[in-house]
């Protein structure tokens, strides 16, 4: 009785459980004996450089691809492409705008529904609602093609939660918007947020993470670099950076306070001193820059 | 509801697309009827019919099967590796054998759309055979078998030139052999072997045989029924194991 309960409170905790999965493309790991647990309601991101392989974790954990060995469940469910049960309870939005050109906004959304077995008259209240929660009614008789990508995301994104998911799985969702569209998506992700959903996005933006995320997962080669609170993880490194050219090349150094940052910084010339981000912690953990594939 | 939905999308295109879909399901036979038919085979007769009423069924079955086939590879590639529309069916709570055979069923449902254009072109000649249930079941039954080839092919293939390629191996040949301009029964012994082992034979064949008045021959049903189990079923196990 006691084991059921404490596995049931685990199971209510850990929305997701990804255990020692594989993938290889040619031989090469894209994905490489990663492990990590998602708690149920949280913003969780999946943060690297390109080629860290998060879009590759992301296919898996929506039975998009198959891992060569490990297991992830989803709710206590192990994933499966065949397995309806587990997809009713996730929404998915990917990297790119995967609307079909040729339908308008609403056909859209109303073929999610019949794909989901959503009764007429509620899905003609779903589409007319979601259409006004994302501003997109009055664009609902438009082709998908003659969207612009922000409209084109809010779409996918409304299209997502149309038949009202546990979990929402975002692969880069403000990759190539515009600094209003992104912040909107950000809005609408912390609404779902709000009402209960888990979030789980992938990312090489430092500030969406921050700004979104209560855990986060940093990747780097197919591995996991650490797991955790984003303003811990950057506490941990040390609140400020000192960024200086040392041999032409540009160093950082990182300090708890601000005074020592300062004592640092007198002795030396061109420097330039900020509070830590995310990106500092993935340089002290890998060497790497989030933004590019080079080492500093 | 979940099997309508794939139906109700090709619908939704099909509408949209009409006149398109329409106008290119006319195009390639109306010039195979003008120039094999009406130009050159004007005063023939084969196997005891003229040329063009011998023709028209071979261009039937041709055009079924071309726009079967063309309506489930060339969209079902493009939805997979170029706008990636595919996923939102393997991400639903669809089964995989729900999605196969909405997509077959469309293409073949098109393929008979494209059928009956060449009927009402050839009735406007006054061209007329003679079009009966097991003709339509047969042209049916051909759009399946063209129309899961085109699922798997879809699947297969991994980019939109090689697809070209697999209809320039694979549906090429058989617009050309399969007794659909002339009557495979004078080719070699060995190659009437291979074309009678192929699919569209049996449709030309088949339709052929009841556009003039024929008995319905069962061979033909049979064969084409079991390319389209079989052809069917590899869609289906490709489709576990295809990567959006």
């Amino acid at each position: 009785m006691i084991i059921r309960s404490i596995y049931t409170m685990t199971k209510e905790k850990n929305m997701i459980e990804v255990l020692n999965i594989n993938k290889s493309f040619n031989e090469k790991k894209a994905v490489d004996n990663l492990s990590f647990r998602i708690e149920q309601g949280s913003i969780f991101g999946l943060l690297g450089p390109n080629g860290a392989g998060k879009t590759t974790t992301f296919r898996m954990m929506t039975a998009l691809l198959k891992q060569d060995s490990g297991n992830i469940f989803i709710d206590g469910k192990k994933i499966d492409r065949d397995e309806d049960s587990i997809k009713k309870n996730f929404g998915v939005v990917s990297q790119h705008f995967s609307l079909q050109s040729e339908m308008k906004v609403w056909e859209i959304l109303e073929l999610h529904g019949m794909l989901h077995n959503i009764n007429k008259k509620i899905r003609k209240n779903k589409i007319y609602n979601l259409l006004k929660f994302s501003d997109l009614y009055a664009d609902r008789d438009k082709l998908s093609k003659n969207l612009s990508g922000g409209m084109k995301r809010k779409l996918m994104l409304i299209r997502a939660i149309m038949h009202e998911p546990n979990i929402l799985f975002l692969d880069e969702p403000t990759a190539g918007l515009d600094p209003i569209s992104r912040r909107d998506i950000w809005a609408l992700l912390k609404e779902l947020k709000k009402k209960g959903l888990t979030v789980v996005f992938t990312t090489h933006y430092i500030e969406e993470a921050e700004k979104l995320c209560d855990e986060i997962l940093l990747m780097h080669k197919g591995k996991k670099i650490k797991k955790g609170i984003p303003k811990d993880l950057i506490k941990k490194v040390g609140n400020y950076t000192v960024e200086t050219y040392e041999k032409g090349k540009l160093q950082c150094y990182f300090f708890k306070a601000h005074k020592e940052s300062l004592d640092f910084a007198e002795k030396r010339q061109e420097v330039n001193i900020r509070k830590s981000n995310l990106e500092d912690v993935f340089i002290k953990l890998t060497d790497v820059r989030l933004g590019d594939k080079n080492e500093i | 509801m979940r099997f309508k939905a794939v139906l109700w999308e090709e619908w939704i295109v099909f509408k949209r697309k009409f006149w398109k879909i329409t106008s290119s399901a006319m195009m390639s036979p109306l010039l195979y009827m003008i120039a094999f038919g009406w130009g050159m085979g004007k005063d023939m007769t084969v196997e005891g019919t003229p040329y063009i009423v011998f023709l028209i069924p071979g261009i039937i079955a041709l055009s079924t099967m071309n726009t079967s086939y063309s309506a489930v590879a060339v969209l079902l590639n493009i939805h997979r590796l170029y706008d990636k529309t595919f996923e939102q069916y393997l991400i639903a709570p669809i089964s995989i054998y729900q999605i196969v055979s909405g997509k077959v069923l469309a293409g073949a449902l098109r393929g008979i759309y494209a059928g009956f254009i060449i009927i009402a072109v050839a009735r406007l000649f006054a061209v007329n055979i003679i079009i009966s249930l097991p003709f339509i079941l047969l042209m049916f039954v051909n759009g399946l078998a063209f129309a899961s080839l085109g699922f798997y092919a879809a699947l297969v293939v991994n980019s939109h030139a090689d697809m070209n390629r697999f209809s320039t191996y694979v549906i090429m040949p058989m617009t050309f052999l399969c007794g659909t301009f002339f009557s495979p029964e004078k080719m070699p012994q060995f190659i009437k072997k291979i074309i009678y082992f192929l699919p569209l034979t049996h449709a030309s064949q088949g339709l052929r045989t009841l556009a003039t008045g024929g008995n319905f021959k069962m061979t033909n049903l049979i064969v084409l029924s079991i390319y389209f189990i079989i052809i069917f079923l590899l869609s289906i196990r490709q489709c576990y194991k295809v990567t959006a």
